[in-house]
């Protein structure tokens, strides 16, 4: 050995060529001891010699392999190089964080929107078919979705104080963690023997039903044909779902055909994923009825699973308001999945989905709404126990009055060209849409709608209208569940507790304020 | 007789407390947890409490709890029972809500320096531990694919939802329904155990059996009354009777069942607003909105907020209910690593100098989105920290106060009250009426202009439906109780005892030996179970001392990381805990579960003279570290006087 150790990195820029040099040899020397200590070394070292003596150019390509397999286990996982990623100093980071504003957490308040808050009635004392505003002024309630006149009702309030006396308010938890109360699984078995169906699941909220219902099964790659009408909360499921998305006219069944044989033939060939369909019973958008019948043909014939919202229906359509299924006569088991509102007809609170018990089952573990938040408190799962045994006990206390009351704003309400009666006969949620004489934007009609409603408290009628959810900017031109957009009209609440008396007074209450409202834009 | 007494006890000062001393003290550690005393260190341990400094106030004057107002101090001492019908009243109050046994057993929940908050300091098992637990999935696994191969093929009436059926796609995909069928099922009776009545200090379940593997349960009829281990019941105000239940009963004469409509038709009554004013003045905000369903408020909120062009960044232990909000809104979505303020602010700086991917305009906005406490690891968010990120990158912050209104803070008023930071500073804080109050729903609470915005195109407000009045009752008579508008010197009480209660359990679990996660005023109690046989196995044990827990494991936590899960609540009293101590004492040893190193705590307090300042440089230079193997009574004797002390 030539050199004598080096203990400083500084020495080795100092020390002269030879010395490098020497340094070099002892290194290799070692080096190449080290790698005839290893076992099979000298197998590896004759494999080489031999292959590059016969073949060099086969030992180029492997040597290759190896640098390219060392440098490939060597790489991340993942691409780490950001495309379109621009390299900067810090100071010229902390020169934008300084210069960067962001907008409102929130857009102002809109005149028109500060009006529609100054003006959203707050009922003084219990709620019912006249109630009392905390202006003072005492008003035929026509905006509660109190079908049933239920919700002050006495005996149920009294059935709900002794649950609140067993169970408390809350359960206190999600009901895989001891919030399942005895009384949610009877609900829920009440439910399901009331629709019919095998097994039900109850949600703490009905607006947060479907949009857990469908992601729970419907995935990325599973295909969903849409009424291009359904509410906004299943707009926002189909988002959340993540599927491929295909919407047929609304109620057009022929289109429903069209678009079930497009996708077959789209699809033919590719593996077998879920396929749905969706609709509602009731539109939120107009009041009409889905054709069921045909749907469920379709379904069965195409081999696609039914998913229903049954909110505006489940109750009071159907002679003892089983739904859109008792209306159809057909078996609840025909569709997949039904699911429903209990905070309306029932005066409780949350939602349903009802279906075979593997679908219930798989909600139990994968409905989003259903595993994550609190379950329903006691007394409104009581509640609505208490009213399907009323209903099914004598369903004509409850349906007949609600019919002819509707039947009775129908008439009150059709002897102008003002206005036009979307719903069905059988919706309690009345559609009146305005007919204003040119064509309108969105924030004309709101306002037009809003008038009437204006124009109907101030004689002694509380209606409301439909509440339109605004594209977010920049989002106008996307995907179309962004939004919700309907035909703006005003909304009455029928419920069975008013007198035939009632009905046609406030029905022509609503006629000569839009008689009025739209007359004088015309 | 103390059992597995910690082998260096004697040291006084060998306690830990960085983690830099983890690496060191792992391979001693190795193995260390079946370790049996030997008859010298149980001498020892038997005579060290003598050792240590005696302030416990072992004689006391009786004291009259608020909450109870009978003037009992001790559930053991002989009451003055008037007739059977009252004894029957006075247990079914105490079954929903325990008899303070001591004014001791109180403490305020604050963080007291003011300064960041520390990250408590996370423990780790011993490698064989590790090692078998990722044996047992391996097994599970492998048994999981081997029953399915063979039972695809010979019971196939047993897979009908995971294959195609005329024409059918299949229900569930077999992969996503691996983990439910193959290792769920198997603990599916520690879940979704059936209640009946309130779930308050005492919960009664329903018995239930199954003779298929868990395919089905039969209810047996019998009604088990166990310890509540497991509700989110913080403050106790799950109960049948009392002012909230009485003014909620009230509530319901007077108003009914239901509002009966949206917040935005006809479904708004003036209780929603007296309740939204004082949930603001609470929260200490201007304004805020009520809504009838905690998961929903998460679900909706962020679309109102943000939209394309903007972008979320979120912890990474987020709730559910954020993650399908933030999805909902169409924003672009990051997460950061868990109360990692370094990581946060890279990806702040990184965000905003970048701007929006490939067209690099500037962001609209960028909402930093936490939650205060969260629920399967009791921490905190570190919230003066984000405060000071938000000053300087001007980011808007939202925070999930689900778990921690009402369970922190010296006035129960959540993360801002525990830090002492000021409510404008944070944008919006969003909780649920569920845990601490005893009824259901969630609120946003915000600047007026932000609330006013939501009123009027939030699709919560717009179309879900309004809370029932009843319910709104107990949400504004359990605040008023807070606040001490109504039973003046109850809800501050309530507030002491969680506190107090919090840190005893936390304290005991630790000194006995168990790997506990989180920070220590946190009602949430995590204790690691590791191996995922244990979740069962914990749970039926406990259950079979009449005490109900929650069991987590994969998915709603790391793989390896399965966990137990204690939720304290005021209505909890010192006997309770220290029945569970006890519980958790046997079954531990049963299922070693004291693997603690010591590295998190559970040490003897420091002896006079010697401060945390020269412990802390003790274990710097290499110093050892005990690990505390406590033996249980003395974590009982010692339990109420230590746990007002820093916690170590």
């Amino acid at each position: 050995m030539t050199s004598s150790p080096l203990s400083s990195p500084s020495q080795i820029f100092n020390m002269d060529y030879q010395d490098a040099l020497a340094l070099l040899v002892t290194i290799r020397d070692m080096a190449i001891v080290q790698f005839h200590r290893i076992p099979g070394s000298a197998i590896l070292t004759r494999y080489i010699k031999m292959s590059y003596q016969h073949d060099p150019a086969r030992s180029v390509i492997e040597l290759c392999l190896v640098i390219f397999a060392i440098q490939y286990l060597l790489a991340p996982k993942y691409s780490t190089q950001k495309k379109n990623f621009v390299k900067l100093r810090p100071d010229e980071v902390d020169e934008l964080i300084e210069d960067w504003t962001p907008e409102p957490l929130v857009a102002p308040l809109t005149e028109f929107e500060q009006e529609q808050i100054d003006k959203t009635p707050v009922i003084a004392g219990p709620t019912g078919t006249k109630v009392k505003l905390t202006n003072g002024r005492t008003v035929t309630n026509l905006a509660s979705t109190n079908f049933f006149n239920l919700a002050n009702q006495p005996a149920l309030a009294e059935s709900a104080i002794t649950t609140l006396r067993t169970y408390g308010v809350g359960p206190c938890g999600p009901p895989g963690f001891y919030g399942t109360q005895d009384v949610h699984v009877d609900c829920e078995q009440d439910i399901a023997e009331f629709i019919g169906s095998e097994a039900c699941i109850i949600y703490a909220q009905a607006f947060s039903t479907i949009s857990a219902v469908i992601p729970a099964f419907a995935k990325r790659g599973d295909i969903i044909v849409v009424d291009e009408k359904v509410n906004f909360a299943t707009q926002k499921a189909l988002q959340l779902s993540r599927s491929t998305i295909r919407w047929y006219k609304h109620n057009d069944m022929d289109d429903l055909e069209k678009v079930l044989k497009k996708v077959e033939r789209e699809f033919r060939g590719r593996e077998l994923t879920r396929r749905f369909i969706v609709t509602e019973a009731l539109f939120e958008d107009g009041g009409d009825v889905a054709d069921l019948g045909t749907i469920v043909k379709l379904k069965f014939q195409y081999k696609y699973r039914l998913i229903l919202d049954e909110t505006n229906s489940f109750g009071v359509v159907g002679e003892t308001g089983r739904g859109l299924t008792e209306y159809y006569n057909l078996p609840a088991t025909d569709v997949d999945m039904i699911v429903g509102t209990l905070a309306t007809t029932f005066v409780g609170g949350g939602g349903f989905c009802c279906g075979s018990k593997e679908i219930v089952h798989h909600q139990r573990i994968s409905g989003l709404a259903y595993v994550f938040s609190a379950a329903l408190p006691a007394m409104l799962a009581t509640t609505v126990s208490e009213i399907i045994k009323m209903l099914r006990e004598n369903p004509e206390n409850f349906i007949t009055p609600l019919r002819e009351n509707i039947k009775t704003f129908h008439a009150a309400l059709a002897k102008t060209d003002t206005l036009t009666i979307t719903s069905s006969l059988i919706n309690p949620t009345i559609s009146i849409q305005l007919n204003g004489k040119r064509e309108m934007s969105n924030d004309e009609q709101d306002r037009l709608a809003q008038d009437v409603v204006d124009e109907c408290l101030a004689n002694g009628v509380l209606v409301t209208r439909v509440k339109r959810i605004a594209l977010p900017a920049g989002m106008s031109k996307g995907p179309k569940w962004f939004g919700w957009n309907p035909a703006m009209v005003v909304k009455v609440y029928v419920s069975s507790g008013f007198s035939k008396k009632d009905c046609e007074k406030a029905g022509s209450v609503i006629r000569s304020a839009v008689t009025k409202v739209v007359g004088k834009k015309r | 007789m103390p059992r597995k007494a910690s082998s260096s006890v004697s040291s006084i000062i060998d306690t830990p407390k960085r983690a830099t001393v983890r690496t060191t003290n792992k391979i001693v550690q190795f193995f260390a947890s079946s370790q049996k005393p030997s008859p010298g260190e149980t001498k020892l341990s038997s005579s060290y409490p003598g050792a240590l400094p005696k302030s416990a106030p072992s004689i006391s004057l009786p004291t009259i709890s608020l909450s109870t107002a009978t003037g009992e101090h001790t559930s053991e001492a002989p009451m003055v029972v008037f007739s059977p019908e009252e004894a029957r009243r006075t247990a079914r109050k105490h079954a929903q809500f325990g008899p303070l046994l001591h004014s001791s057993h109180k403490y305020v929940s604050q963080h007291n320096d003011g300064g960041e908050l520390e990250e408590p300091i996370e423990d780790e098992p011993p490698y064989f531990i590790m090692f078998t637990t990722y044996f047992s999935y391996l097994i599970l696994i492998i048994f999981g694919h081997v029953r399915d191969f063979f039972g695809k093929r010979f019971r196939s009436s047993k897979y009908t939802n995971l294959k195609a059926q005329n024409g059918y796609a299949a229900l569930n995909s077999d992969f996503d329904n691996f983990y439910v069928r193959r290792l769920k099922k198997r603990l599916d009776d520690c879940f979704s155990r059936p209640i009946t009545g309130v779930p308050g200090r005492y919960i009664t379940l329903l018995g239930r059996e199954s003779k298929d593997y868990n395919d089905t349960f039969n209810m047996t009829g019998e009604k088990i009354e166990t310890l509540n281990m497991s509700s989110y019941n913080y403050l106790g105000f799950a109960q049948s009777e009392g002012p909230c239940a009485d003014a909620s009963e009230e509530s319901i004469r007077k108003y009914g069942v239901s509002a009966a409509g949206t917040r935005s038709d006809g479904g708004t009554l003036d209780l929603h607003v007296d309740c939204e004013a004082l949930i603001a003045r609470f929260v200490g905000k201007p304004a805020s909105i009520l809504y009838s369903m905690g998961y929903g408020t998460n679900a909706w909120i962020f679309s109102s907020l943000v939209s394309k062009g903007c972008l979320i960044i979120s912890d990474e232990l987020n709730h559910a209910s954020i993650r399908t909000g933030a999805r909902a809104s169409g924003a672009m979505i990051d997460m950061f690593k868990h109360n990692h303020m370094g990581d946060l602010e890279n990806k702040l700086r990184e965000y905003i100098s970048q701007g929006q991917p490939r067209t690099h305009r500037p962001w609209k906005k960028i909402l930093v989105v936490v939650e205060g406490l969260y629920s399967m690891e009791g921490t905190m968010c570190n919230l003066p920290a984000l405060v000071r990120l938000r000053e300087k990158y001007g980011f808007y912050l939202f925070v999930d106060e689900a778990h921690s209104v009402g369970a922190l803070g010296p006035r129960g008023r959540g993360v801002c009250d525990f830090f002492g930071v000021d409510p404008r500073d944070v944008d919006i804080l969003m909780g649920t009426l569920t845990k601490s109050f005893g009824a259901n729903g969630g609120y946003i609470a915000a600047e007026k202009c932000i609330i006013d915005k939501l009123r009027a195109i939030n699709a919560g407000v717009l179309m879900s439906e309004a809370p029932a009045p009843g319910v709104v009752t107990q949400i504004t008579s359990s605040l008023k109780m807070i606040t001490g508008e109504l039973n003046t010197g109850e809800g501050e009480e309530r507030l002491q005892r969680l506190a107090f209660n919090s840190r005893y359990l936390r304290l005991g679990l630790k000194r006995l030996g168990f790997i506990v996660l989180g920070h220590d005023d946190s009602p949430i109690v995590p204790l690691m179970l590791y191996n995922p046989a244990k979740m069962p196995a914990f749970s039926r044990e406990m259950l079979k001392r009449k005490i109900s827990v929650v069991v987590v494991g994969y998915p709603a936590t790391p793989l390896v990381s399965s966990r137990v899960r204690f939720c304290l609540s005021a209505a909890h009293n010192k006997d309770d805990l220290d029945r569970l101590l006890r519980a958790c004492d046997e079954v531990g040893d049963e299922l070693d579960l004291k693997l603690s190193s010591g590295i998190a705590g559970g040490a003897i307090p420091l002896p006079e003279g010697v401060t945390p300042e020269m412990e802390a440089e003790r274990i710097a230079k290499g110093g050892k570290v005990a690990a505390p193997r406590w033996p249980v009574e003395e974590v009982i004797k010692r339990g109420v006087q230590d746990t007002k002390l820093t916690l170590r």
